[in-house]
């Protein structure tokens, strides 16, 4: 079968499509991107008319998902762990519910941060609802684990998380297909009651999800990706590896085997009766886990005494925080550590920074001097490339904590008193999350100046589309922004005075107003003007 | 058979695209590949790296051991240095010399070609001026690539080939722009 050259991301949107999938939903966020990017470009799902426009946010996006799968189609919705937040509630219920077409809620988490607010581990989610969790540890498991993963959510009509990291999501290899399966004809679920949590219901409900935890154990005990290697030289150490920690840890000893008995951990809930196995043959146990230490901590509890050494992230063996790599690996396992030369100490930090020729750069200069008299500290902002901000030459912003957050805390300040209370919020963060906290705004009259950057894409994430795009004016309109407090103006140089004069203006207006500065991302407009070329 | 390659640069100066054409030559060599890539704010002009790695036998890790990379492959010197921790000690770095200045304290370039210099096998060059001199702006970081393609124990054809391969859906011109840069780069090893 034809082999393809695929990133984590693209090798599991290959394995849904291949798996007979109706539907990808999602809102853009690193490392998970990719997925739906992949099957926007995809002919297979072009021809199969595989659904895969981006949805609002995160929580539209898993409800429509939910929605496929009440239908018996298969369904996936994708998103960055923080998008997870967002998708809280349904997410939570659609264990109660359950799917009826194969459901796959495919969570990409940020360990180290390279692009994001925190590195959450969406396992954690995954024990909370009590779901099946599948974690690859490679990009042909990606594939595979499409497949395996909604034939394990129709088994038992559980949605089934599917979690990546980035290492896994950005990194290419080579992946195997297989033949691929048509997709599920439409039909409505066979009980009436499935898809309806009223108390009485979902307690019946929750019982029944809380009977399906034994076969959920019995499953990933003989899950084709959890690996028992229990025969080994050495027992003096037991390893235990959490998806793509394995490949480290292979790494770590080339070609040479592994002295001591491994358990490669793929699937969750976690196989215990392997993990006592272990735990019996070992003098002490090591774990390596991408991400937080959910599974020592399952092992670990409080640590009471006559319990064999456990070592991991808790005691300092691996770093608490941050993505592991071989060198961390070897270290742990007292291994000799490679390592080059230091790095010389000219190497300057280069930091990320606003594209040349950032519309939102303008928009930012002319806000500093708008805002001049009054000091720092009076622009809450939101997530996206506009973050960037806060760097130097601008300064320009001085908060950033989740989407949408730059509204609501510019109306809470403004509720105490705080002048002027500025936000500052991307055209897609606004479709997003923005939109009911001005409606909050608009209900309480308060006093804020809303900025809306505007560059017609979903600019962080490489340029997606969004689902207010060109609407922007109408939707501040209907929410109940006043005519003559939504200004529009174009973010450029030689605009700086006028768009002085207008930030002014607005925040004399004791009320909600609304500022659009709108201009290409120049990235988009570069890609537009080559595809033209 | 194993070579573990950092590629490195500043976001948007096509590290990938040296990837892409690397991972085409060694697939036709029926070898293993893992690359790791940078997605996402850091390439907003920030620093930006590649793991790259062509084997014969199965690659386990999709990151590079610290110590073990074989090359720094860099499209800008201060970067190639940012990557010393993972430079072998026999490991060669292969760098164009042109500074990308977009912060405000980029060191003095003389004193980064000097810490270059400390490396018992390197090759520093002017990439940017060579593609220019030979009429291939664009192609800077396909002269980089050629001045290590023998290091790496690739052939020009090889590495020919997989540029056609890659670049055919663009148009001659720029397979053939392209092809001079790598020709440019190879005579620089």
């Amino acid at each position: 079968m034809e082999k393809l050259m695929l990133l984590g991301d693209e090798a599991l949107a290959q394995g849904a499509l291949d798996a007979g999938i109706s539907g990808f939903y999602g809102y853009p966020g690193t490392p998970s991107t990719e997925i739906i990017e992949y099957v926007q470009r995809s002919k297979q799902a072009i021809t199969d008319k595989v659904h895969r426009t981006w949805s609002s946010n995160e929580k539209t996006a898993m409800e429509s998902a939910l929605g496929m799968s009440y239908t018996g189609k298969r369904a996936m919705v994708t998103m960055k762990h923080v998008g997870l937040n967002v998708a809280a509630d349904p997410f939570m219920n659609s264990a109660m519910t359950g799917a009826h077409g194969g459901l796959l809620i495919t969570v990409a988490d940020d360990p180290s941060m390279h692009s994001s607010q925190n590195e959450q581990d969406s396992r954690f989610y995954g024990r909370f609802a009590m779901i099946p969790v599948l974690e690859p540890s490679n990009q042909q498991e990606c594939y595979d684990m499409a497949f395996y993963g909604f034939e394990l959510s129709e088994k038992y009509h559980i949605p089934v998380m599917i979690r990546l990291t980035t290492r896994l999501s950005h990194s290419r290899s080579g992946v195997v297909r297989r033949n691929s399966l048509p997709q599920k004809p439409c039909n409505k679920p066979e009980d009436i009651f499935q898809f309806m949590l009223l108390p009485a219901v979902a307690r019946k409900k929750y019982k029944n999800l809380i009977n399906l935890q034994e076969r959920f154990v019995e499953e990933s005990t003989q899950s084709p990706f959890n690996e028992y290697y229990l025969d080994a030289k050495d027992y003096s150490k037991g390893l235990i590896t959490t998806g793509l920690a394995y490949n480290y840890l292979r790494e770590v000893y080339g070609d040479a085997p592994i002295p001591y008995p491994v358990l490669k951990i793929c699937q969750y809930p976690l196989p215990a009766s392997k993990i006592h196995e272990l735990y019996n043959k070992c003098e002490s146990l090591y774990f390596f886990e991408e991400g937080m230490p959910i599974v020592e901590e399952q092992i670990k509890g409080l640590g009471f005494s006559g319990m064999k050494p456990i070592h991991g992230r808790l005691d300092g063996t691996l770093d608490r925080d941050g993505e592991l790599n071989p060198n961390k690996v070897a270290k742990a396992l007292g291994l000799p550590s490679k390592y080059g030369k230091d790095v010389p100490e000219i190497v300057a930090g280069r930091p990320p920074a606003l594209c040349v020729g950032c519309p939102h750069a303008d928009s930012y200069l002319a806000l500093n001097e708008a805002i001049k008299e009054y000091g720092r500290g009076h622009v809450f902002s939101d997530i996206g490339c506009y973050t960037l901000g806060f760097m130097p030459p601008y300064n320009a912003i001085n908060s950033c904590v989740d989407m949408g957050a730059s509204i609501t805390m510019a109306k809470g300040a403004a509720d105490s008193g705080h002048f002027p209370a500025i936000a500052v919020i991307g055209d897609s963060t606004f479709t997003h999350s923005g939109m009911t906290g001005l409606m909050d705004c608009i209900y309480d009259k308060s006093n804020v100046v809303i900025v809306i950057l505007d560059n017609s894409t979903t600019g962080m994430t490489g340029g997606q589309d969004y689902t207010a795009f060109g609407r922007l004016e109408e939707i501040c309109l209907g929410l109940g922004v006043e005519k003559d407090h939504i200004r529009t103006f174009f973010p450029f140089v030689k605009n700086h005075e006028e768009m002085i004069r207008i930030y002014k203006e607005e925040i004399a207006y004791e009320g909600v107003s609304v500022i659009i500065p709108r201009r290409e991302c120049v990235q988009t407009l570069k890609k537009k003007n080559k595809r033209e070329a | 058979m194993k070579k573990d390659i950092i590629l490195a640069g500043v976001g948007g100066q096509g590290i990938l695209t040296i990837a892409t054409i690397l991972g085409h030559a060694a697939l036709n060599r029926g070898w293993q590949l893992k690359q790791a890539e940078v997605h996402g704010m850091s390439q907003r002009g920030g620093d930006v790296q590649s793991h790259l790695r062509l084997s014969d036998k199965d690659i386990h890790s999709d990151l590079i051991t610290m110590g073990d990379a074989d090359m720094i492959l860099s499209v800008e010197p201060m970067e190639a240095l940012r990557y010393l921790p993972y430079l072998a000690a026999d490991g060669w770095i292969i760098t164009n010399s042109k500074p990308f200045v977009n912060i405000p304290n980029y060191p003095n370039p003389e004193d980064v070609y000097t810490e270059i210099s400390k490396t018992t096998n390197h090759l520093l060059f002017d990439a940017d001026q060579i593609a220019k001199d030979i009429k291939a702006t664009r192609s800077m970081n396909i002269v980089v690539l050629g001045a290590a393609i023998k290091h790496l124990g690739f052939s020009e054809q090889e590495i020919a080939d997989s540029i056609s391969a890659i670049f055919s859906r663009k148009g001659e011109a720029i397979v053939e722009a392209n092809l001079k840069a790598l020709k440019a780069g190879i005579a620089l090893s």
